[in-house]
C-alpha cells in the first residue's frame, strides 16, 4: 500500500523528515534504513512480535464504550485501552517490535532516552525479556521527577545515566543518547518516539500502527464499520498518535485531532504546544517543526506532563499539520487534570498525564449525537499519582 | 579573502588550527582570541558559532556554546565582531555551526554574511552528503562558499571518493568515532586508518581533528596529514586561564616556531 504518508526514499514527508546526522553516524542509519523495513515485513519477525504483543503484552488491548463519558459529551466515545498493556503505556508495541529489529542485526547492547520514564521502563523491560545490556539516558531534573520509574528501570537491570547538559530533561537526554551512540556504533538506539532521523520516525510508526489496526476490526465487530468519525490522540513526540492514526491517514472521512500541551497557556511563554509556537528546523536528525528563537536555539518547552514537553513533533506529524490532514488542538495543565479526574470519576479509569490532554479537548468539540469517537487511552496514570494528589484541592 | 585553499597550496605540512567558540570565555572575547592566535602564527583558526543542542560536540564545547550563549552572542553579534576583523586578520578563519543555524537565519543571508566576514569555508557537521548534494552545493557554490566534509573510520572508499570530488579545501579527518574531546594519545588503529585514507591518493588536503590536544599529538597526526585541529584542549586553557598568554598554550604544540 503507498500512501502519501510514507516516507520517500530520503525519509521525507513533504518538506519534514530526512537524516541530518553527523557523518559519525552514517553508517549505523544506513544499515537500519537498509533493513527495517525487509525485517519488519519477514514471516519470522511478525510471528515473533506478535506472539509478544498478544502473550507479553496482552495485546489486542480492548476498545472501550466509555458510555457515562458519551452520555456528557454526545455521540458514541470509545476508549482505546493502551494503559493496559504491560508496563502501562503503547510505548511498549514500539520496544518489542524494535528489541527484535535489534536481535535480527545482531546488536547486543541498547541505549534509549526517556521523558517520564515511560519508553525508558519499556526498553528496559524488553531487555531483560532479551537478556540484553541496557543503557538509559535520563534528564538530571527527570530522574528526580520521576524517581519511582528510575526505581523499575534499575530493578529491571538497566543503568540510568544523567543527562546534566543544557536543560537537563527529555531533549538533552536525546542528545546525550545521541552522542553515545557516536562514541560507540556497535549499541542500537531504541528511539521512544516517531521523532529522530530517517528511518526512526517511520520504524515507529510502523511499529505502533498495530494500534489503528485493531482499532479496525474492533470497531466493525462493535459498530460494523470499520472507521470511526473521529480519532484523537496526545502528540508530544507523537509516537501514540501515530499508531492511532496510521491506517486511517489515507481515509480523508476520518477526522485526525492532535493534542498538544499547551501548559500555562500557549502564549503564556511557558507551554509545549509545537505547532502553533514552532517554525521549519532541524532536531535530533529531523527537519520537522521546532521551537527556537531568532537564531536557530531550541528552546525548552513547558508541561505539567514530563511525556509532553518535547520541543519539536515527529515529520509526520509535522507533514499531517501542515497538509490539514489532522487538527492541532491543545489543553493547558489545569484542562488536563480536570479530565483525568472525570475520567477517574465516571469511568474508574485513571488516566497518564499526557493521554489526559486528549481527553481535555471534549468540552471543546462540536460532537454530533452519532459520532463516532477513538481517544487513544495512551497511558495509565499510576506514574502521575503524585501530581494528581498535590492538584487534588 | 583569506582563502584556506591558498594555504594549504601553499604550506603542505604541520598547519595548525584552532578551534573556539565565539563569545567564549567573554561576549566581547571573540577578536581578542583571533589576534592572539594570528600572532601565535596559528595557521587557520575555526569559529564556532554557539549552538543550544551540538550533537557532535562533547562535554568541554558544549559548556563553551552554553557560557557563550548566557553571555548573549547571537549570530548577529558573531558576524558583526568578525566583520570588523576583516581588514586587520589575516589569518584564514573557518565557520563551524549547525544547519539549523543557518536555516533559521536565512540560507542566502547566512551565506552572505559569511562572505560578507571575508570567510569562504564552512563546517556543518550535522550536514549530510544527500542534502548537500540535493540542495547546499548550489547555494553554496553561488556564493564561493566552500564545504567542509567529515570523514570517520568507517566511511566507505566510495564515500570517501565522493567527498574528494566535492571538496576545494580540506577533508576534516576524524580521528576516532568519537565526539570531539581531548583524548591523549593516538592509537595503532587510528594510524591503520590515516593510512588507509593517504593510499586513496586524494586531491584533497586532508586536516585530523578530534582527539588532538598536545604537542605529542599535534606533530603525530601531521605525519599522516597537513595538519590538525586543536578543539576542546583550548577551550579548557581559555576556562581556566581567559585570554590570557594564549602564546604560551601554542608553544606548548608547537614548539618549533
Amino acid at each position: 500500500m503507498k500512501s502519501k504518508f510514507h516516507p520517500d526514499k530520503n525519509g521525507y514527508f513533504g518538506q519534514f523528515g530526512g537524516a541530518f546526522v553527523p557523518e559519525l553516524l552514517f553508517p549505523n542509519v544506513k544499515e537500519l534504513e537498509d533493513n527495517y523495513i525487509q525485517i519488519i515485513e519477514s514471516e519470522e519477525f511478525q510471528q515473533e512480535y506478535k506472539s509478544l504483543l498478544k502473550d507479553y503484552v496482552g495485546r489486542p488491548s480492548p476498545l472501550y464504550l466509555a458510555k457515562r463519558l458519551s452520555e456528557k459529551y454526545g455521540g458514541h466515545i470509545y476508549l482505546k485501552r493502551e494503559d493496559l498493556n504491560h508496563t502501562g503505556a503503547h510505548k511498549i508495541n514500539n520496544t518489542i517490535g524494535q528489541v527484535l529489529i535489534a536481535k535480527k542485526l545482531g546488536k547486543t547492547k541498547i541505549i534509549a532516552e526517556t521523558g517520564a520514564g515511560q519508553h525508558g521502563v519499556a526498553t528496559a523491560t524488553v531487555c531483560a525479556l532479551m537478556g540484553l545490556d541496557c543503557t538509559v539516558f535520563m534528564g538530571e531534573k527527570d530522574i528526580v521527577r520521576q524517581a519511582p520509574n528510575v526505581a523499575r528501570m534499575k530493578m529491571l537491570g538497566a543503568k540510568v545515566v544523567p543527562a546534566t547538559s543544557g536543560s537537563k530533561t527529555l531533549k538533552d537526554a536525546t542528545n546525550e543518547a545521541i552522542r553515545y551512540w557516536i562514541q560507540h556504533p556497535e549499541t542500537f538506539y531504541m528511539i521512544g518516539s516517531v521523532v529522530g532521523p530517517h528511518p526512526h520516525p517511520d520504524m515507529v510508526a510502523r511499529l505502533q500502527a498495530v494500534i489503528s489496526e485493531e482499532i479496525q476490526w474492533q470497531l466493525k465487530e462493535k459498530t460494523g464499520k470499520t472507521s470511526p468519525d473521529t480519532i484523537i490522540a496526545c502528540v508530544g513526540g507523537g509516537s501514540n498518535a501515530a499508531g492511532a492514526f496510521y491506517h486511517f491517514m489515507d481515509d480523508e472521512n476520518v477526522e485526525l485531532i492532535a493534542v498538544e500541551a499547551a501548559g500555562l497557556g500557549v502564549n503564556s511563554g511557558e507551554s509545549a504546544a509545537t505547532s502553533q509556537l514552532g517554525e521549519v528546523g532541524i532536531i535530533h536528525g529531523s527537519k520537522t517543526i521546532l521551537m527556537q528563537d531568532d537564531f536557530g536555539q531550541i528552546m525548552e518547552p513547558y508541561s505539567i506532563s514530563a511525556g509532553l514537553d518535547y520541543p519539536g513533533v515527529g515529520p509526520l506529524h509535522a507533514f499531517l499539520y501542515e497538509t490539514n490532514r489532522a487538527i492541532f488542538m491543545n489543553a493547558t495543565d489545569q484542562e488536563a487534570l480536570t479530565a483525568a479526574y472525570e475520567l477517574t470519576k465516571i469511568e474508574g479509569i485513571i488516566p497518564a498525564l499526557e493521554t489526559a490532554h486528549a481527553l481535555a479537548v471534549l468540552p471543546k468539540l462540536n460532537i454530533k449525537k452519532d459520532q463516532v469517537i477513538v481517544i487513544n487511552l495512551s497511558g495509565r496514570g499510576d506514574k502521575d499519582l503524585e501530581t494528581f494528589i498535590k492538584h487534588l484541592d | 579573502m583569506n582563502s584556506i585553499y591558498n594555504l594549504l597550496q601553499n604550506k603542505s605540512k604541520d598547519n595548525l588550527s584552532i578551534y573556539f567558540t565565539a563569545g567564549y570565555p567573554g561576549l566581547n572575547d571573540t577578536a581578542k582570541v583571533i589576534q592572539e592566535l594570528s600572532k601565535s602564527k596559528v595557521d587557520f583558526i575555526e569559529v564556532g558559532l554557539p549552538y543550544s543542542d551540538p550533537l557532535a560536540d562533547g562535554p568541554t564545547i558544549q559548556e563553551s556554546s552554553q557560557k557563550a550563549l548566557q553571555n548573549g552572542i547571537n549570530l548577529d553579534i558573531v558576524f558583526e565582531q568578525l566583520v570588523q576583523l576583516k581588514t586587520t586578520n589575516k589569518t584564514p578563519l573557518v565557520l563551524m555551526g549547525y544547519l539549523n543555524q543557518l536555516l533559521k537565519y536565512g540560507e542566502e543571508k547566512f551565506c552572505q554574511k559569511v562572505i560578507d566576514c571575508g570567510i569562504d569555508t564552512l563546517i556543518l557537521p550535522d550536514l549530510p552528503m544527500v542534502e548537500y548534494e540535493n540542495h547546499y552545493k548550489s547555494l553554496f557554490d553561488s556564493y564561493g562558499i566552500n564545504n567542509v566534509f567529515l570523514i570517520t573510520p568507517q566511511t566507505t572508499v566510495e564515500r570517501i571518493l565522493k567527498i574528494d570530488s566535492y571538496t576545494k579545501s580540506f577533508i576534516y579527518m576524524v580521528a576516532s568515532s568519537a565526539i570531539t574531546g581531548a583524548k591523549g594519545e593516538i592509537s595503532q588503529e587510528q594510524i591503520d586508518y590515516f593510512n588507509r585514507v593517504n593510499s586513496l591518493k586524494l586531491k584533497s588536503k586532508l586536516i585530523i581533528g578530534f582527539g588532538i590536544s598536545d604537542h605529542q599529538t599535534f606533530s603525530k597526526a601531521c605525519e599522516y596529514s597537513n595538519g590538525a585541529i586543536i578543539g576542546s584542549a583550548f577551550i579548557n586553557y581559555l576556562g581556566e586561564n581567559g585570554t590570557e598568554n594564549i602564546d604560551g598554550f601554542i608553544k606548548t604544540i608547537k614548539s618549533d616556531y
